[in-house]
């Protein structure tokens, strides 16, 4: 178990450098040059040169990503092109509304899914189950902005339950989570169905109803426990599909996060503010997975003893 | 005994709904189950065996199967007439059950304790006793050492004996009247099922239950049963007596099934199998087809990038035997004995150390194409024929693919050929364009050595080969692989748990044990004068198709 932990860290490690190495990669192969970009459309020939020798630029390649590499150890991501700030400090400033949209996001995701795919394993085969997995599609296939137009035209627009756009309170949360939960959530709707179905076939099943069970208990003790497992494991893949999520999630309900950050900075090709955003995602599906890896042993007696 | 029955079936019909409407399963199957009895329901798959018990426990799959007519009465209530909520009460309570596969019938992420107490909690709530006391004395009186520490185990951490004592131990938990058991000890290994019926014997007396016996081993009849149901095609064709239905069978299907059954000792004082064609005469001095010298195979062996953790323990350690023309080594012993790693060896399928010839040329460590020529001389036959035939594929393309592979003929001669091994076989040349699905499984057992045989080869592995079979089945597939030997000279090395079936077939015997072979000699003298303790103690625990031997030895 120990050793495995410890694998996963070393993979993790190395997935990061790897990311680290094609954002740099990324910043040459790009035909904007960043001297130029800081020192504006009119500088001379001297002042670009003079930035290029000020960034470091003239030093030989492997050089440069050393000292990205030391930089990046310590925290710093560079300086925004556009808007002269460390990117740094505009990542921290816009990331705890990210967090607080994905925890809220991924807990919508799972609720609505593991309620309907156990609801329609249960009643599979039947109308219940064919309306959920119908549901599901729609939601799996839907584009996140029509998703999101349409929760703001009938619960903010229509019923007014929920704030336009905004952040700062619980019901400015509900919309947003939900739009970006939705997706999983029908992902997660069909793996947690066919995992139930897969477990309720099986003789420890059997056994459950051979003790005199009631039903709910041998669904949600003895079935549950058994079917989620496959679910924990895409948690920490799905982190990647969510950060695509977020970038429109966050333009369509206005939430201040790095979605917002992102977008911008793509649209004025500030590639510092792309690097940052692009490692701050890679962070945090490795941090992710990392966690899915601990919960699993967790949840699932027989790998913890392996 | 003329007591009130316990459990009273009568009449019990039950439907299964197929696409073509109502298709009959059960038949009016009536019997009865006195206190403290013990009662077999004997046959073969399909006969309807375990639909009666799924139907006593009101466990029938709802959307296919369905009780038609017929009553099931437990102390004067019919159980077919109770609500599901009065039959939750009644299930794990008064009628418990255990299964054949302890191995999943255990739920994974559960402890022991937590599924033991469950039953306890939900059947005996006035108990003055915690549940986790009564749980700890259920793991006591099923012999299962360390109660305490079991009950926080995880059930893969226990063995599959074990397991079943869980099982049993769960079952028994509520003081039910009847204790069914579906074919409570198939699963597990020989020495294994000894203690297990030993165990289920000495837990009647005790806790004074019934038990409904679910068994297709007419061995298991004759240790546990009082009375018999001989069970065939959904309906009863004989009940009585132990000692009655295996002394004087009346029905003629009680007869084929006794016959068929192999009996341990039933070839004493012969040296080969018996011949089935006749005139054969047995070659003096057989080539040798393969030679397997120090033999040794270690999974895992290369260990993780940081190499952390121990070197992996050898499944086969220095393995030697020797492979003759129109001769048959039996390689027995029980799971994770390495009697199947020791067969996928010596056709070069996992990587090992040590020699192996095959017709005198060396092929331990060849490439798999350089192995390619020499699959030709060496075939396998699995155990499981329905999972060895590709569904998608017919019957006549499965035994052409390997001719196919190996490029010999023309289409239209692999046509013949495959006609030919059909009929070698025993089945018709035109079923080569059906789908396996189509066949039954000993049918489908007799494709897959067609399909062996394709390549003309000296030395086929059979790895449990007729495990998954039926008895009568059975003899007949081990008859046809006795027939091929002495007609093409096969040579067979012929993997089994099982002892009677290897006395049938072998030649030579080498008993394997913690991947070693722990004794090698010819059938006789491993079966007749044994040497090692182990093997003794494996021949003693196959249960004896006669009831006399366990009722004189009780006393």
């Amino acid at each position: 178990m120990l050793a495995v932990l410890a694998r996963r860290l070393v993979q993790s490690v190395l997935i990061l450098l790897g990311v680290a190495a094609i954002t740099f990669v990324l910043l040459y192969a790009l035909p904007a040059d960043p001297a130029r970009m800081i020192a504006g459309r009119s500088a001379t020939a001297a002042t670009v040169a003079n930035i290029r020798h000020e960034l470091g630029l003239d030093q030989p390649l492997l050089q440069q990503f050393g000292t990205y590499l030391s930089h990046l150890l310590e925290g710093n991501l560079g300086r925004s092109y556009a808007q002269k700030t460390e990117v740094a400090t505009l990542i921290a400033a816009r990331l705890p509304a990210t967090l607080t949209l994905m925890v809220a996001g991924i807990f919508m995701e799972l609720v609505i899914g593991i309620t309907l795919g156990v609801i329609a394993a249960v009643a599979r085969g039947g109308a219940v189950d064919r309306l959920i997995m119908m549901t599901a599609f729609v939601g799996v296939s839907a584009p996140q902005f029509i998703v999101a137009l349409f929760l703001l035209y009938v619960f903010a627009a229509t019923l007014g339950w929920f704030p336009m756009s905004g952040f700062g309170t619980a019901a400015h949360l509900v919309l947003p989570a939900t739009t970006l939960g939705i997706l999983g959530a029908g992902w997660y709707a069909r793996i947690v169905r066919s995992a139930m179905i897969d477990v309720l076939n099986q003789d420890y099943i059997r056994t459950a109803r051979a003790k005199g069970l009631s039903g709910a208990r041998i669904i949600l003790r003895h079935a549950l426990p058994n079917a989620i497992l496959p679910v924990i494991a895409m948690i920490g893949i799905d982190i990647g599909q969510f950060m695509g999520g977020v970038v429109v999630v966050e333009a369509v309900y206005g939430w201040p996060g790095i979605g917002q950050l992102a977008w911008q900075a793509i649209q004025q090709v500030d590639i510092p503010i792309i690097m940052g955003v692009t490692l701050t995602s890679a962070l945090a599906i490795v941090i992710g997975n990392l966690a899915a890896d601990l919960i699993a042993p967790a949840v699932d007696p027989r790998i913890r003893s392996h | 005994m003329g007591m009130e029955p316990v459990l009273s079936v009568e009449g019990l019909t039950v439907d299964a709904r197929t696409p073509d409407g109502l298709k009959r399963v059960l038949s009016g199957v009536s019997f009865d189950l006195a206190a403290g009895e013990t009662l077999c329901l004997a046959g073969e798959s399909g006969s309807g065996k375990s639909v009666t018990s799924l139907a006593i426990m009101g466990l029938l799959p709802k959307q296919s199967l369905k009780v038609t007519a017929g009553s099931i009465r437990l102390s004067g209530r019919d159980l077919t007439r109770m609500p599901q909520s009065g039959l939750r009460e009644l299930r794990g309570g008064e009628i418990a059950m255990i299964f054949q596969e302890p191995m999943t019938s255990l739920n994974p992420v559960m402890t022991v304790g937590a599924q033991l107490t469950e039953a306890i909690r939900q059947h005996r709530k006035d108990e003055r006793e915690s549940p986790e006391a009564i749980a700890k004395a259920m793991l006591d009186a099923v012999h299962i050492t360390e109660a305490a520490r079991r009950l926080k185990q995880y059930p893969h951490e226990l063995s599959g004996g074990m397991r079943q004592r869980v099982m049993i131990a769960m079952a028994l938990s509520c003081r039910p009247k009847v204790l069914i058991a579906d074919e409570p000890t198939t699963a597990l290994d020989v020495t294994v099922q000894a203690q297990i019926l030993t165990l289920m014997r000495e837990l009647r007396r005790e806790f004074q239950t019934s038990i409904l016996m679910i068994t297709h081993d007419m061995g298991v009849v004759a240790e546990m049963a009082d009375r018999v149901a001989v069970m065939k095609s959904g309906e009863i064709v004989e009940q009585g007596g132990v000692l009655e239905i295996f002394d004087k069978p009346a029905a003629a299907y009680t007869r084929e099934l006794l016959a068929a059954v192999p009996r341990l000792g039933a070839l004493a004082g012969t040296d080969r199998p018996p011949s089935v064609t006749p005139g054969f005469e047995p070659s003096r001095d057989p080539p040798v087809v393969a030679e397997v010298r120090n033999l040794s195979v270690t999974y895992g062996a290369r260990g993780g990038i940081f190499g952390f953790g121990k070197p992996p323990r050898p499944t086969v350690e220095d393995v030697s035997f020797t492979l003759r023309a129109g001769e048959t080594l039996g390689l027995v012993g029980e799971s994770g004995s390495g009697k199947s790693t020791t067969g996928k060896a010596l056709l070069n399928l996992v990587p090992s150390t040590g020699t192996i010839l095959l017709g005198g040329e060396t092929v331990s460590g060849l490439s798999a194409a350089a192995m390619r020529p020499h699959r030709r001389a060496a075939q396998m036959i699995f155990q499981d024929p329905y999972a060895s035939l590709d569904p998608r594929m017919n019957v006549g393309a499965a035994i052409a693919e390997p001719l196919i592979i190996h490029g010999i003929g023309t289409p239209a001669e692999r046509r013949q050929k495959v006609a030919d091994l059909l009929v070698r076989v025993g089945l018709s040349p035109d079923v080569a364009g059906r789908y396996p699905h189509e066949f039954s499984g000993g049918q489908r057992q007799r494709i897959c050595i067609a399909r062996a045989l394709a390549l003309e080869p000296r030395l086929i592995v059979a790895d449990e080969s007729v495990a998954a079979l039926d008895v009568s089945v059975r003899a007949r597939v081990l008859d046809l692989m006795l027939e091929l030997q002495e007609q093409m000279g096969l040579s067979y090395l012929f993997i089994s748990h099982d002892m009677a079936v290897i006395e049938k077939m072998a030649h030579h015997v080498a008993v394997m044990k913690g991947g070693r072979i722990v004794e090698m000699g010819t059938r006789r003298q491993v079966f007749e004068n044994p040497q090692s303790d182990y093997t003794r103690t494996l021949l003693s625990a196959v249960p004896v198709p006669d009831p006399k031997r366990y009722r004189q030895a009780a006393g």
